[in-house]
C-alpha cells in the first residue's frame, strides 16, 4: 500500500508538538501533520465506494454511510471499521454507533469490514485501513457517532413522515421510534425503505455526554458470547471446501537461502500431497495439517547461508554502540538555552532487546488462486495491504481479490504486517486447489518481525537541590517506520516513533536534548512494530533514570518526580493516585520493594507501581501492580481496565523473561519453553484506577504495556539494590552470592534439589 | 477406522492412529473450537477433556483415547460445571482475542468438577499450564471464584445498558 501522506508533511507537527512537550504526543498525531485533503478517511456520510459494499453486504433498504445497515426485518448491522485482535474495539465501535442510533448492544450484530482504505480509512495512520498505534477510539470517536446521528435523523424523518408530524416530537430509543404526543411507535424495519430514500441531513446534533445511555458503562463484550463457546472463526479455523494444508519451513538463518531437499521420505509418507519451494522457503500440502509438519520433518534440507551467517546479538549491540558514538545524530527535540557549567553528572547506558510477538494464534492463511483471481482468509490488522500484495504477487488488480478477514487470535503487531500471507500466496500459486498455510509456533517465533534492538546513551546534570538541569537521550536503533510507513519520517530522516515518549517528557525541564542514531538493521532482520512501540522502549529508559536520579540525589522517587512535574497535570494526577492506592512509602518485608513509573503515550496518561520480593536466589516474585490511567472520556471502563490489567501482564512477560537472540543470523528461540510468557501462578495482584475525565479519549491498547518494564525494574533496584539497565530481568543475576552457594553445598550433599 | 465419543456423538475416523487427537478435532471432525498454541503442550490452548479429565489434544494420540468420552468446547456447556464457567466467563468479559478461552474454560471446568470451592493455591495448580498472551489471568481468578460460589467477584459487566 503506497504512503498517502506529504512526504514532508511530518515536520511540523513533530516540532509542534515537541515545542509543547509534555502534552501527549504520539504517533499517530504526528502522522496526521501536515496531509492535504487526499488523504482518505471514514466519513459519516455516504461516499462514492458506498453502494458497491452494500450491494455487496446483501443491499439492505436503509444504509446510510458505509457502517450501518437496517434490513427490512429491522435487524441492524454494523460494519467494524477496524480489526477485533482482544482490545475490545468492536464493543467500543458499536456503543460508539448505538449510542447515537438508539439501540441497544444486544440489538445489533456485527461485520468484519470488507477491505477498502476510501470507506475505512484511519486518518491518523495516513489513509489506510490499519488497527494499530492505539488509533481506533481516538480516530473514530467523531465519526461514529455522526454515523449514527445521521441515521438516526433519517429514520425519524421517515417516521414522521408517515406520521405528518414534527421530527423534533420524535425520539428513538432501542430500535423504535416514538412520537409520545400521540404515543405512536415505529420499528427502524417499518422505516428502512422509506429512509433510505431520504437525503441526508445537513447537520446532526451529537448527544451531550450527560445524556449517554451506553457510553461510559461496562457493557459485555460484543464478541464474548462466541468466544466462550468455540463458535468464534479465526482465521486457522476457516473450512474452505477442498482445501488442502501446508506446513512451512523458512530458512532458519536471516536472509538464507534454500538449497537441496530430499523428498523421498517425505512423499512415502500417505497424505502427503505435493511439494512445493520459494527461494528461502519449502512446504509439504498434506490432506490434514498434522500429516504436512510429518512430511515437513522427513524432508532433508539443505540450506544455502545468506549474508547473515556470522550475525550475532552481541555482534549487533556492539555495532549499534558504534553508531551511538559515531552518529549521525538527528535531533528529535533542541534544549532551550545552554547546559549549565558544573553539577553533578548522572549517566548510564541501556539495552532493550528484540522481541517476538508470538500471538496465541500462530500466523496462518488460507489462500485459493484461480486463473485471474486470487481469494485469501485470514486475520489481519492491515486488510487493504493483504489485497495489494495478493495483487502484485499474481500480477492482477486489486479488484479480483477478495479478502474475507476475521477475529485475530491476538495481534500486538504481528498481524500489521504482511509477509506471512505473502508467502501464503506464493505457494498457494503453484497449487490448483485452496491452501491452507499455518506456520508452526516454532516458524512464527523465528520468523518474527520483532521489535527493534535499542542501545541508549542517556546522562543528566543534577542542580543543588538535586533536580535535572541538563539531559541528554541518545537513542540508537533501526527503523521501523522508515520501512512501514517512508512517508511518515521526517524530513530530515527522523523517525517519530523512535524518540516518541523520551521527547516528549512530562517533567518541566528546559535543557533537554534528544537525539537519534539510525543504525539500519542487516537484511533479513526486519524490524516491526510491537505493542507500545516507541514508548514501551523509551518509558523503559526515562523511567528508570529518573529513578537513578532520584536516587543520586537521595529523594524518594515519587517525591522526585513530583518536585518536576508541572502541578495540576494530567501525569502527576495519576502518579499521585497510583502512590497514594499502593501504600507509598509504607514498609516492606526484606528483599521486597516497590517501584513507580508514569509516562503519557498514546494520548492518555499512565502511572503503574510494581511491588516485588526478589528471593536470595534471585527470583522475581510479582507481588502487587497498581495502576491509575486517564483516558480521557471512556467509552467502556470494563474494556480500558482490561487493556490495562493484560497490557501490563504482557509488559510482564516481555520485561521478566523475552528476548531474542540470534546466533549465526538465525532466532535461536522458538516455542513457549524457551520464549516464556507470565503464567496464572506467577501473576501478581493488578488494581487498575481510572479517573473520570472530559477530555478527548485517548488510546489505550499499547498504555499498559508501555509503562511496565520502569516500575519493575524500578521495584527490583529497590528490593536489592541492583540497577537494571539490560531487559529482560531473566539475564541479570539478581541473587545473594551466599544464597547461591547454600544451593551449591546443598547439591554437593546429594540431597535431592533439583 | 477410529470410532470417538465426541461431546456425546460417535464419529467414525479414517486417521493414523498416531494422529493427535488435535488435528482429528480440527481438520477431520470440524471441530475448530479447540485449538492449536504451540504443538509441544506448553500452552494449554488445545485442551479437551477425556472422561471428564483435561488433557492436553496435541500430545495425545488418538488411538490413546479408547472408549473414553471427550468433550470440547463446543460440548462443556453442556455440564454443569461448563455451564459455571462460561457464565461467570460472560459476567466478567473475560476473554479478550479469545484464542487461547477454549483451553482456559476446559481447565477451569474441570477443575470446578474435582474442586468445587478452589482456593488461589488450587487455580494457580490447575490453570498454569494455560498461556494467555493478552493476560487475562486477572479475571479468569476471579471467574473460577465466581462460578464456583455464586457470588460477584469482580467488574460485572451489563448486557444492554439502555434504560427499558
Amino acid at each position: 500500500m503506497s504512503a498517502r501522506c506529504d512526504h514532508d508533511g511530518m515536520d511540523p507537527g513533530r516540532r509542534a508538538v515537541l515545542k509543547g512537550a509534555g502534552m501527549g504526543l504520539a504517533v499517530a498525531f504526528l502522522w496526521t501533520a501536515g496531509m492535504g485533503p487526499a488523504v482518505a478517511g471514514m466519513s459519516a456520510r455516504r461516499q462514492d465506494a458506498d453502494s458497491a459494499a452494500a450491494a455487496a453486504d446483501g443491499n439492505p433498504p436503509f444504509v446510510p454511510n458505509a457502517f450501518i445497515r437496517v434490513d427490512a426485518d429491522g435487524k441492524v448491522r454494523l460494519v467494524m471499521p477496524t480489526v477485533e485482535m482482544g482490545q475490545a474495539i468492536y464493543t467500543g465501535i458499536a456503543m460508539m454507533l448505538a449510542e447515537e442510533l438508539g439501540v441497544g448492544l444486544d440489538q445489533v450484530t456485527i461485520e468484519h469490514s470488507p477491505p477498502n482504505d476510501a470507506l475505512y480509512g484511519q486518518a491518523l495512520l495516513g489513509g489506510g485501513q490499519i488497527t494499530g498505534g492505539s488509533t481506533s477510539t481516538r480516530g473514530q470517536w467523531q465519526v461514529l457517532r455522526e454515523a449514527g446521528a445521521v441515521a438516526r435523523e433519517m429514520l425519524i424523518a421517515a417516521a414522521a413522515a408517515q406520521w405528518h408530524v414534527e421530527a423534533a416530537a420524535c425520539s428513538v430509543a432501542r430500535g423504535v421510534i416514538t412520537h409520545a404526543p400521540s404515543g405512536r411507535t415505529l420499528g427502524f424495519g417499518a422505516v428502512a425503505n422509506a429512509a433510505g430514500k431520504l437525503p441526508q441531513p445537513a447537520g446532526v446534533k451529537l448527544k451531550e455526554r450527560k445524556d449517554f445511555t451506553l457510553i461510559g458503562k461496562p457493557l459485555r463484550r460484543v464478541d464474548s458470547p462466541d468466544k466462550v463457546n468455540g463458535a468464534t472463526l479465526f482465521g486457522i479455523d476457516v473450512n474452505v471446501p477442498g482445501m488442502k494444508f501446508a506446513a512451512v519451513r523458512t530458512s532458519p538463518e536471516l536472509a538464507g537461502t534454500l538449497g537441496a531437499v530430499d523428498e523421498t521420505a517425505a512423499r512415502a509418507i500417505p497424505g502427503v500431497l505435493d511439494i512445493i519451494k520459494l527461494d528461502n522457503a519449502v512446504a509439504v500440502v498434506g490432506n490434514n495439517y498434522w500429516i504436512a509438519s510429518r512430511g515437513l520433518e522427513a524432508l532433508q534440507i539443505t540450506w544455502k547461508p545468506g549474508v547473515n551467517a556470522n550475525l550475532d546479538t552481541q555482534g549487533l549491540i556492539d555495532a549499534l554502540k558504534r553508531s551511538s558514538q559515531d552518529g549521525p545524530a538527528l535531533v528529535g527535540r533542541k534544549p532551550k538555552g545552554d547546559a549549565p557549567a558544573g553539577g553533578k553528572r548522572v549517566e548510564a547506558e541501556f539495552i532493550t532487546p528484540m522481541l517476538a510477538h508470538a500471538p496465541m494464534e500462530p500466523l496462518n492463511a488460507t489462500v485459493h488462486v484461480t486463473p485471474g483471481k486470487c481469494e485469501v482468509w485470514t486475520g489481519t490488522q492491515v486488510p487493504t495491504r493483504v489485497v495489494a500484495e495478493a495483487a502484485r504477487l499474481c500480477g492482477i488488480p486489486a479488484e479480483a481479490v477478495t479478502l474475507h478477514n476475521h477475529f485475530l487470535g491476538g495481534g500486538f503487531g504481528r498481524r500489521l504486517e504482511t509477509d506471512q500471507v505473502e508467502q501464503a500466496v506464493a505457494f498457494a500459486k503453484q497449487v490448483a486447489y485452496p491452501l491452507k498455510v499455518i506456520w508452526s509456533r516454532e516458524e512464527d517465533i523465528r520468523h518474527d518481525r520483532v521489535r527493534p534492538l535499542y542501545f541508549d546513551r542517556i546522562s543528566a546534570t543534577l542542580g543543588d537541590d538535586g533536580k535535572p538541569v541538563g539531559w541528554h537521550h541518545r537513542i540508537t536503533s533501526g527503523t521501523v517506520l522508515g520501512r512501514w510507513l517512508p512517508g511518515g519520517m521526517g524530513k530530515d530522516g527522523m523517525d517519530s516513533d523512535a524518540i516518541e515518549s523520551a521527547a516528549d517528557l512530562p517533567y518541566v525541564m528546559d535543557n533537554v536534548l534528544v537525539e537519534w542514531v539510525r543504525h539500519d538493521m542487516p537484511p533479513g532482520l526486519v524490524v516491526g512494530w510491537w505493542r507500545g512501540v516507541g514508548p514501551t522502549h523509551n518509558l523503559w529508559v526515562v523511567e528508570s533514570f529518573i529513578d537513578e536520579l532520584a536516587h543520586a540525589a537521595g529523594k524518594d522517587p515519587v517525591a522526585y518526580r513530583r518536585a518536576i512535574m508541572a502541578p495540576g497535570s494530567r501525569p502527576l494526577g495519576v502518579l499521585d493516585l497510583v502512590a497514594s492506592k499502593i501504600g507509598w512509602g509504607s514498609a516492606l518485608p526484606a528483599r521486597c520493594g516497590r517501584g513507580i513509573a508514569v509516562g503519557s503515550p498514546f494520548g492518555s496518561h499512565v502511572c503503574l507501581a510494581v511491588e516485588v520480593e526478589v528471593t536470595p536466589q534471585g527470583i522475581v516474585k510479582l507481588r502487587r501492580a497498581v495502576a491509575a490511567i486517564d483516558n480521557g472520556i471512556t467509552i467502556n471502563p470494563s474494556s480500558v481496565k482490561a487493556q490495562i490489567e493484560g497490557g501490563v501482564l504482557f509488559g510482564l512477560s516481555a520485561a521478566l523473561y523475552s528476548g531474542i537472540t540470534l546466533e549465526h543470523g538465525a532466532i535461536q528461540q522458538s516455542n513457549f519453553h524457551d520464549y516464556r510468557n507470565l503464567r496464572i501462578n506467577e501473576t501478581p495482584l493488578v488494581e487498575v484506577h481510572q479517573v473520570q475525565s472530559d477530555e478527548a479519549p485517548g488510546g489505550i491498547g499499547e498504555v499498559g504495556t508501555a509503562i511496565t518494564a520502569p516500575a519493575l525494574a524500578n521495584a527490583i533496584f529497590a528490593a536489592t539494590g541492583i540497577r537494571l539497565h539490560q531487559m529482560p530481568v531473566a539475564h541479570t543475576s539478581l541473587a545473594q552470592p551466599d544464597a547461591l552457594k547454600q544451593v551449591a553445598d546443598t547439591g554437593n550433599r546429594g540431597e535431592g534439589v533439583a | 477406522m477410529i470410532v470417538l465419543r465426541v461431546n456425546g456423538e460417535d464419529r467414525q475416523v479414517d486417521v493414523p492412529p498416531d494422529m493427535p487427537l488435535l488435528w482429528v478435532l480440527r481438520d477431520i471432525v470440524g471441530l475448530t473450537g479447540t485449538k492449536f498454541g504451540c504443538g509441544i503442550a506448553q500452552c494449554g490452548a488445545c485442551t479437551v477433556h477425556l472422561d471428564g479429565k483435561p488433557v492436553r489434544s496435541c500430545q495425545l494420540a488418538v488411538s490413546a483415547v479408547g472408549d473414553r468420552a471427550v468433550t470440547t468446547i463446543e460440548g462443556i456447556g453442556a455440564t454443569s460445571e461448563g455451564t459455571k464457567v462460561q457464565q461467570a466467563w460472560l459476567a466478567l468479559d473475560v476473554v479478550q482475542c479469545g484464542y487461547c478461552q477454549s483451553g482456559q474454560i476446559m481447565s477451569a471446568a474441570a477443575l470446578l468438577a474435582r474442586t468445587p470451592h478452589p482456593s488461589d493455591a488450587d487455580i494457580d495448580a490447575a490453570m498454569s499450564g494455560n498461556i494467555c498472551r493478552c493476560g487475562t489471568y486477572v479475571r479468569i481468578r476471579e471467574a473460577i471464584h465466581q462460578a464456583a460460589t455464586g457470588t460477584p467477584a469482580g467488574l460485572q459487566v451489563i448486557v444492554d445498558g439502555s434504560p427499558a
